[in-house]
């Protein structure tokens, strides 16, 4: 499943990620593999949405948050 | 000269800043670094030993590996011991509430083999929401000094100073990952050639070479060759290192922290957000913040810009009647102080502006700003970052362009750049004011709205929808250089620092005065030529002209005179100029004096009502301008004998101007920004056309 595919307050371990580039951007910025995430809030027009993990909020675009396999 | 040189590293929002104002105090600079045009935050301060210590203020970077032009800085500085801001010792940032994360650069920065030493700010606020960090044990696994304080609060800068004071020259740093496992052969490739020892540094140069202009091309060559020859996939190997590093991360922070309840640091925040950033709240509450910016910017601005104004019209007047006459005193007061006050008038007008910025983002609202306008922007091909200098530039599109600098896509970051000067600034006001006055009668629709005042609105409103249109044809014209980022920390809300806020709108004036400033005074001495002076004898033959009027005492002397500087304008070098271009201007529905004003507001646009009124002989700016509306108002065409400004020409008249890039400034800032003459030059092009052509269908379709 992706992140993007998450509603508002469902969370959810991160297992990979389908985009190398994005990845290491993501890992920089906390998101590793076996990082719990939860979905904090979607903008007032559905994207981009903002995401609680390794302590702190984070926020990222739909079509950015769809690199992030979890389950 | 000083003894020693510290970088502040670290990421955004960990209060860097904020540790820096502490450390420097106002004792500050702006400089830039040699080679790179993004600006350089130097100070200084003393520390313990006596010894004299200049501090480097790098910018917020979350790795040593860049996304966007200000975070690049931080490793070309680092990489070159000849640079001349390169430290003897790094103060590694971190926010304590968030420590791993921010561990992360700093085992990077320790791998490079400089001198370093971690402050764990934010320390007391990491204590209140429950988190407790063994500094003892961090300090012994790390290697290197780590001093807990508080920049907010004031606390612990004595312990920093000593700490600074304390570090050796010689690095103490465990190392943290072997670097050579990611790529042995490229590494050992690439000490040889760029004869250092150091594997992590090799492996930093192999990432990213391009971006060092201290190697030789032979260098840089045989890096490219020793790159392609060993397969190096930067991408792969970045996301390798950085997973190594937070293993390594776990091991060193592994009863190091201790974590109870770190929950309850986000409460507020998190109630905060649920209505700042609502579906319906989130964008009437920004409206209304938009609406109370605008609001203080015309409101409170107006009476120290009067007073500025004031100021420099006395100086002025006292320089005219104090020092001898002549050509000297002439360009200096009304070429020199003129055109310095053409500047400082608008110093209020950006300091508010930056005031207000300045909270926005303190607080954590921008952050939220951005989050909350992305998708719309997104759309037309800008980025929800674009926002901050787009309603900058409803003010001054100088430092709004400054602010576009956080913007990490090269994309994003030209379009904003090349649309925010048609976003309405303040200097189009007067102009738009004066004319609308002259062609919109002052009555009301439906009872309730004021035509001029809806005539104004909708000036605004076509600026904004230039700008959307222009980014959305260039979203598909200019083509991307990487892709578009939006991963964003949102960070936790607080109180302005308002320390910090007084530094920003103080540094940001004293900048836009002196970058601003230089251009301002040059054009404006040689307006001030070209109007004073003509070809050959025509000044002569003029007051050849006149004499015997103005010997004749029955005659009104002053009218006279006024009659002689209007005369000598027609027949300066812009007069002529404005007669030349008149042909050009002609299908818009402009004359002559339009086409000197034109001119001249090509400097600034606020040059406009000051050149109407002198070519309509009225001396005086903004508080005669009732005078030089009712000459407008009766001129007529000499050749057609119809009036000047009717409705088509006026409305004709303000779409070039809201159109044009007629601001100097703005085209030195552009290029200072994008460090080429190409995207100034194609603004100034597809702006001048958008303008012309907007105005004569107006006018031909009017008229």
């Amino acid at each position: 499943m992706k992140l993007s595919q998450l509603k508002q307050g469902e969370r959810g371990t991160i297992v990979a990620f389908t985009d190398l580039e994005m990845s290491v951007k993501l890992m920089e910025m906390g998101c590793l593999p076996g990082e719990v995430v939860e979905v904090e809030r979607f903008a007032p027009l559905g994207d981009p949405m903002a995401i609680r993990v390794s302590g702190y909020q984070l926020c990222l675009r739909k079509n950015e948050a769809a690199v992030i396999i979890i389950e | 000269m000083t003894d020693i040189k510290i970088a502040l590293v670290g990421n955004p929002n960990t209060g860097k800043s904020t540790l820096f104002n502490l450390l420097t105090g106002l004792n500050q600079k702006i400089g830039n670094f040699p080679g790179i045009t993004v600006d350089k935050k130097v100070g200084f301060c003393r520390l313990e030993s006596g010894r004299k210590a200049e501090v480097i203020d790098l910018p917020g970077t979350y790795s040593l590996y860049p996304k966007s032009k200000d975070e690049s800085i931080v490793f070309q500085v680092l990489a070159d011991p000849n640079n001349s801001s390169y430290p003897d010792v790094v103060v590694l940032v971190a926010d304590a509430t968030n420590l791993r994360r921010n561990l992360l650069l700093c085992t990077q920065v320790a791998d490079l083999g400089i001198p370093m030493l971690l402050v764990l700010n934010m320390s007391d606020l990491a204590q209140k929401v429950g988190i407790e960090i063994d500094v003892n044990k961090l300090s012994e696994r790390l290697g290197i000094q780590v001093v807990e304080m508080s920049a907010r609060s004031n606390m612990g800068l004595e312990k920093l100073k000593t700490a600074i004071d304390n570090t050796s020259k010689i690095c103490t740093q465990n190392s943290s990952v072997d670097a050579t496992l990611f790529a042995p052969e490229a590494i050992s490739g690439v000490k040889e050639i760029i004869k250092n020892e150091n594997s992590y540094y090799a492996l930093q140069v192999l990432h990213q070479h391009e971006y060092l202009t201290f190697f030789t091309p032979a260098q840089q060559e045989a890096i490219e060759h020793v790159e392609q020859s060993n397969g190096f996939v930067s991408s792969k190997i970045q996301g390798e290192e950085t997973l190594a590093r937070y293993r390594y991360l776990s091991t060193v922070l592994s009863n190091v922290i201790k974590d109870t309840g770190a929950s309850r640091k986000f409460k507020v925040t998190d109630r905060l957000d649920s209505i700042l950033t609502h579906k319906v709240w989130g964008l009437g509450i920004f409206l209304a913040i938009l609406f109370l910016i605008f609001n203080a910017i015309f409101a409170w601005s107006s009476y120290p810009m009067d007073m500025i104004e004031g100021a420099f019209t006395w100086v002025t007047e006292v320089g005219h009647s104090k020092l001898p006459a002549g050509m000297l005193t002439d360009l200096l007061l009304d070429g020199v102080v003129a055109g310095l006050g053409g500047i400082v008038i608008f110093v209020p007008q950006i300091a508010i502006l930056f005031a207000f910025i300045s909270i926005l983002e303190d607080t954590g609202y921008m952050a939220r700003v951005t989050f909350m306008m992305d998708k719309m922007m997104r759309k037309v091909g800008l980025s929800g970052k674009s926002v901050v200098p787009m309603i900058g530039g409803l003010a001054c599109a100088v430092p709004s362009i400054m602010a576009a600098r956080n913007i990490e896509s090269w994309k994003d970051r030209i379009i904003t750049i090349m649309v925010t000067p048609l976003v309405s600034c303040s200097a189009r006001l007067p102009v738009y004011i004066l004319i609308i006055s002259l062609i919109i009668p002052e009555e009301n629709v439906f009872g309730v709205f004021n035509k001029q005042g809806l005539a104004l609105m909708a000036m605004y409103l076509f600026g904004m929808l230039a700008a959307v249109l222009v980014a959305w044809v260039m979203k598909f014209i200019i083509k991307a250089k990487e892709r578009s980022y939006f991963i964003m920390e949102l960070p936790v809300y607080r109180m302005p620092r308002w320390k910090n806020v007084l530094y920003t709108v103080y540094e940001k004036s004293k900048t836009f005065i002196f970058e601003a400033g230089k251009v301002i005074i040059a054009i404006s001495i040689v307006l001030w030529v070209m109007a004073s002076f003509g070809p050959g004898d025509r000044f002569e033959r003029i007051e050849q002209k006149y004499k015997p009027a103005l010997n004749n005492p029955n005659q009104d002397q002053d009218h006279l005179q006024i009659l002689i500087s209007s005369e000598k304008l027609e027949n300066s070098y812009v007069g002529i100029l404005g007669h030349w271009i008149e042909p050009a201007i002609r299908p818009l529905g402009y004359d002559w004096k339009i086409g000197i004003a034109l001119i001249t507001s090509f400097a600034a646009r606020e040059a406009f009502v000051g050149t109407m009124a002198t070519i309509y002989s009225v001396d005086g700016g903004d508080e005669d301008t009732k005078t030089i509306r009712e000459r407008m108002l009766v001129s007529v065409n000499s050749k057609t004998g119809l009036p000047v400004y009717t409705f088509a020409t006026g409305i004709s008249l303000m779409l070039f101007y809201a159109f044009a890039m007629q601001c100097m400034s703005t085209v030195a800032v552009v290029y200072r920004e994008t460090k080429s003459w190409k995207w100034p030059l194609i603004q100034l092009g597809y702006m001048t056309a958008l303008a012309y052509v907007a105005s004569l269908v107006a006018y031909q379709l009017l008229s």
